[in-house]
């Protein structure tokens, strides 16, 4: 399909889920962007997983109550984020293993739950693995709402983040706080889960977390910049990975995870500074020109 | 003058006694060595005098006031190995972070906060690496930055855990001349140190401790060997004694 047939369907009147669609996965792909980068950044990758099983209960009772699926999945990912982030200050037990009771339970509840409704198979696929019908305007306008709100909150702790990522020890004796700083986080982390599983699938939402930041920081050394970088290849991979999807019949949310890991792999190549080949060069040109002894 | 004072602190940890009633006072223009064996408590110290960690009895006054920890003007220098180098930051944001208490929830740093920064990193010699990422640093440089960021506080007591830790002889003599200018200063410096022979050249004073203060003296009269054989558990055929003969 070319281009210009895709903005076509795009302004199909018949066709209106698909802008819809469209909207919320560049949407989510923009805020998982900027979130993603505090992830990847601190490691917390294993988390963004998690809080990913977490939200599932969330959705699954939503699904059977016919309720919201962003209030739903938010609640139940909060609460599980809550649990984690109090339990992991008994230092018997490390953070991630409590991670792996936690979420992976919460995960297990949800199939429960949703293995009660009718057309159950169906609807945990599409829970899983994302679907671009059905789109309600609510959910719509919920998840424009919830990103500015997080974008802003972003914007507004920053600095505190900041801190707490480069020295806990630090930050501390500064005196943040930096347990609800962890806390604020998780919660910044679940809402952009939130509103981006319905489109993407609970499996593949961590590629959205995750991808973009990765490829952004192979890019720069500037976190101003890997911050702008991150969300815009996620929402260029979104609107590339929707039109593949769209004109090969492929699932929507495996197509957008493909094309970021394409973009990923090109960057970890063809980086200025960090990539493969860059790498390879600089060590080259070193050879011919070796440091001299005792350099610090 | 005594900016900070020490009285009677006792701090357990996880049911056992880790600090028993340490007194300890810092003068302005002290550069102060913290001298003990490995697990003797120096971190802890240096964390209960933060206000870090719950002290079970005992005060800890920084001039004359209780130490909280968003207001007191006590700067710290964490183990270098704290910090996330591999960070995407520059070094005048990542000294910026040292005033983030300071610059309080839901703001950004304004121009009073830059100009804090700018001071003390050309107070550490570091004003031209200023928009490098701290990750191309070398470690004499890295440490400068941790000094910077609690500098941008403008502290008139800073303490240094280990600052010398993997850092090679001629960058430990220039951070050794870097912590006496600043003693000099009117700050009181502490800090723990394995470089015994080191402390003994350069501090005013060495506070020897193992779980309490053993002794707390200028080098010149800690010339007498038990305290040191105290403090460390040994004999007296242990090397390290040998260092006090040597001075």
């Amino acid at each position: 399909m070319s281009i210009s047939e895709f903005l076509a369907d795009l302004t199909n009147p018949d066709l209106a889920f698909l802008p819809k669609a469209l909207l919320i996965a560049v949407m989510s792909s923009v805020v998982c962007g900027v979130v993603g980068c505090y992830v990847v950044l601190r490691g917390m990758a294993f988390i963004g997983d998690a809080v990913a099983h977490a939200v599932f209960p969330g959705l699954a009772v939503a699904f059977v109550l016919q309720g919201s699926l962003v209030v739903g999945g938010a609640v139940a990912g909060v609460v599980t984020a809550v649990l984690v982030a109090v339990f992991s200050q008994n230092r018997r037990i490390k953070e991630d293993s409590v991670i792996g009771v936690f979420y992976v339970a919460s995960f297990a509840l949800g199939v429960v739950i949703i293995s009660q409704a009718p057309g159950y198979a169906g609807s945990l696929q599409q829970f899983l693995f994302g679907s671009i019908t059905g789109v309600p305007d609510e959910d719509l306008y919920t998840a424009a709402v919830t990103g500015l709100l997080l974008l802003a909150a972003v914007l507004l702790l920053h600095q505190q983040f900041v801190t707490v990522s480069l020295d806990r020890e630090l930050a501390r004796a500064v005196g943040l706080r930096v347990f609800w700083l962890d806390i604020a986080l998780y919660v910044l982390v679940t809402v952009a889960i939130v509103i981006s599983v319905r489109t993407i699938g609970n499996i593949l939402v961590l590629a959205l977390l995750v991808t973009p930041a990765a490829t952004a920081r192979l890019l720069t050394d500037r976190l101003g910049v890997m911050m702008l970088l991150a969300p815009a290849i996620g929402g260029s991979g979104a609107v590339v990975g929707l039109y593949l999807s769209w004109s090969y019949d492929l699932p929507v949310g495996g197509s957008i995870v493909l094309v970021l890991a394409g973009v990923f792999l090109a960057a970890w190549t063809f980086a200025p500074r960090h990539g493969l080949l860059a790498r390879r060069w600089r060590r080259g040109g070193l050879e011919e020109n070796p440091a001299p002894a005792g350099a610090v | 003058m005594s900016v900070l004072e020490v009285r009677g602190v006792t701090v357990g940890l996880g049911g056992r006694t880790v600090l028993r009633d340490i007194d300890l006072t810092l003068d302005l223009g002290d550069l102060t060595g913290l001298i003990g064996p490995n697990g003797a408590g120096k971190t802890t110290l240096l964390r209960s005098i933060l206000g870090l960690v719950r002290v079970a009895s005992g005060r800890v006054l920084v001039d004359g006031r209780p130490v909280r920890p968003r207001r007191s003007t006590v700067g710290y220098v964490p183990q270098r190995h704290e910090f996330a180098w591999d960070f995407p930051i520059s070094v005048e944001n990542a000294v910026m972070t040292g005033r983030t208490g300071r610059i309080g929830l839901l703001r950004r740093p304004g121009v009073e906060d830059w100009r804090a920064v700018a001071a003390a990193l050309e107070r550490v010699g570091m004003t031209d690496l200023a928009r490098r990422p701290v990750g191309e640093l070398s470690g004499g440089q890295r440490q400068r930055v941790l000094v910077a960021r609690a500098l941008a506080l403008q502290p008139r007591v800073l303490l240094l855990d280990e600052p010398f830790t993997g850092l090679d002889l001629p960058t430990q003599e220039l951070l050794t001349g870097l912590f006496q200018e600043l003693a000099g200063e009117d700050k009181a410096v502490l800090m723990t140190t394995h470089d015994l022979l080191g402390a003994l050249d350069t501090c005013t004073r060495i506070a020897l401790l193992n779980r309490t203060i053993v002794a707390d003296a200028p080098p010149s009269e800690l010339l007498d060997p038990e305290p040191w054989m105290r403090a460390f558990g040994v004999g007296e055929s242990s090397p390290l004694l040998k260092i006090l003969k040597v001075m």
